[in-house]
């Protein structure tokens, strides 16, 4: 059955509203009759993924200059791009890769799509409300967005989330209705996790048994036992990545995950149940390392971008420490989380130490291999999962800890 | 209305990464259409997958004029539909099931989804 359009919807189509729109509205047209959608809807916000020139190359420039006179009519931000926007000559990017860079920036800008390059706006006052719908694409604020915030989004690819922005829309379908929304999987995980670093593993452990499933993951630790916004945001990266987990429950920490255990408990035998065990961790630790710590010349934190919170604890352990000569200490973050933590110091402490701070962009998205380097220590079980995914560099993956000491003189 | 040569694969594809956007050559060595390039012909193939950068990489081969003549999937996927809308490639998905081989001349009319075999 064909998705059910209003009048103006249909004039957007038939071209009245030029031909940016008009092609969005071919896009969400046809997504939602792919899907099975019956209507479009409106989103409170899009998130663009598809915004480095590594990625999307010449093709990807080219299509978006192709929608100039296309407006974006809902708030609308960029994933990170393949370079900081204004630090990129220091991070050793070559002229012809930030010219490219620059225009496919230019080009959303045009669109008027905020030049935000994060993977975490939730971060930058983005902050869904429970049960809005929105198009976000970035594959890991997408899983924070409807587990922990309880928001409704599919996990957009980059030109349907461009699509949206143009259109204010987005079919109904997949995580927007209710009952997609049901736990698929069930997952007891008996062990106390101690830091982000622990998340990030088990997420990527969940997400390899997961798929594209629900999990519902029971109540961690005692009652009253706090999980950091940090760890869910760790967490919810690596389930998008190992698997393609768009949506998690949590006992006792995630909005919808009362009535998901009610849900659960009507289907009790046709709901498979895992448990992670302490070894399992190590264990994915272990696969997702190729390098050995005496090849490392990058340190690469912020996968996700990191919070001021994050920057808060690195420029503490750096402190009074300095970096041995041929090892890099990069951390990647937003603008904004970058200039309150300039304000707060922590910017000068990690600086001082031999580290650099670098906005817009991330390690999976900027030409590293280019740059130069060989082997890339990460704390981020998603960052890891991407990096191998190429041959260069080798990557291995530690906590921050054992990160630091290794970018560290003994 | 657009004809080609058919050229069949019996297993997903992958456009970004598997596809040079600049020859249309196959260029994924464990795919069994490694080597040959879509360019002009009427690409048949099960369904997309991958990242959906893909949709660019179909774009880039329409700038690069090595575009495929038209697209049938056997079923309906993103990464394809989006990319065929954007770089304007005429696609039909979901056919009736029919055995499709290489070289056999096919014509795709996508907007009444009429597929005719020569």
């Amino acid at each position: 059955m064909l998705m059910w359009l209003t009048r103006e919807e249909e004039r957007i189509l038939g071209g009245e509203k030029g031909f940016a729109a008009q092609k969005a509205m071919e896009i969400l047209v046809a997504l939602g009759d792919i899907f099975g959608a019956d209507r479009l809807i409106p989103v409170g916000s899009v998130q663009v993924s598809g915004v480095s020139y590594k990625t999307i190359g010449d093709e990807g420039l080219k299509w978006l200059e192709s929608l100039r006179g296309g407006k974006a009519v809902v708030e609308a931000t960029l994933n990170p791009a393949g370079m900081d926007l204004e630090r990129w000559e220091e991070m050793g990017i070559p002229k012809a890769f930030a010219d490219g860079q620059l225009r496919i920036i230019a080009a959303f800008q045009s669109m008027g799509i905020q030049p935000l390059c994060t993977c975490t706006p939730y971060l930058l006052g983005n902050f869904p409300r429970l049960g809005e719908h929105l198009a976000w694409s970035e594959s890991s604020a997408v899983c924070f967005a409807n587990s922990v915030l309880g928001a409704r989004t599919n996990r957009e690819g980059g030109p349907s989330a461009v699509a949206s922005a143009l259109i204010g829309k987005t079919p109904r379908f997949g995580y927007h209705l209710p009952e997609n929304r049901r736990p698929t999987l069930r997952i007891d995980v008996p062990i106390i996790l101690k830091d982000s670093f622990d998340f990030s593993l088990l997420g990527y452990v969940i997400g390899l048994e997961a798929k594209n499933r629900v999990p519902f993951i029971g109540r961690m630790g005692r009652y009253g036992y706090i999980i950091a916004r940090d760890e869910l945001k760790a967490l919810s990266a690596s389930l998008a990545a190992s698997g393609s987990v768009a949506l998690f429950h949590m006992e006792g920490i995630t909005p919808e995950a009362s009535m998901a255990k009610r849900s659960l408990r009507l289907r009790m035998q046709e709901i498979e149940r895992l448990r992670i065990e302490r070894q399992d961790l190590e264990r994915a630790r272990e696969n997702l390392s190729t390098a050995s710590e005496d090849e490392v010349d990058l340190v690469a934190f912020g996968c996700p971008h990191a919070s001021l919170e994050e920057l808060r604890l690195i420029a503490g352990l750096l402190h009074g420490k300095r970096l041995k000569r041929r090892v890099k200490l990069w951390i990647f973050t937003s603008l904004g989380i970058r200039r309150i933590a300039e304000r707060c110091g922590y910017i000068h402490a990690i600086e001082a130490a031999g580290g650099r701070i670098y906005a817009d962009t991330c390690m999976v998205v900027s030409p590293l291999g280019e740059i130069g380097f060989e082997a890339i220590a990460v704390n981020s079980a998603k960052a890891a999962v991407y990096l191998s995914a190429l041959n260069k560099p080798k990557v291995i993956l530690a906590s921050t800890e054992q990160c630091i000491r290794m970018a560290m003189n003994s | 209305m657009a004809e080609g040569l058919a050229l069949v694969s019996s297993q997903p594809i992958s456009f970004f990464g598997m596809v040079d956007p600049k020859t249309g050559i196959f260029i994924d060595k464990s795919h069994d259409l490694f080597g040959q390039s879509l360019s002009g012909r009427v690409l048949v193939f099960p369904y997309g997958k991958g990242s959906t950068v893909g949709s660019y990489v179909l774009y880039g081969l329409v700038k690069n004029r090595k575009a495929p003549a038209a697209i049938i999937c056997h079923e309906a996927e993103p990464i394809v539909a989006v990319g065929a809308i954007i770089a304007g490639i005429p696609m039909v998905d979901r056919p009736e099931p029919f055995e499709f081989r290489n070289m056999q001349r096919i014509a795709v009319n996508a907007d009444i989804e009429e597929i005719l075999v020569y």
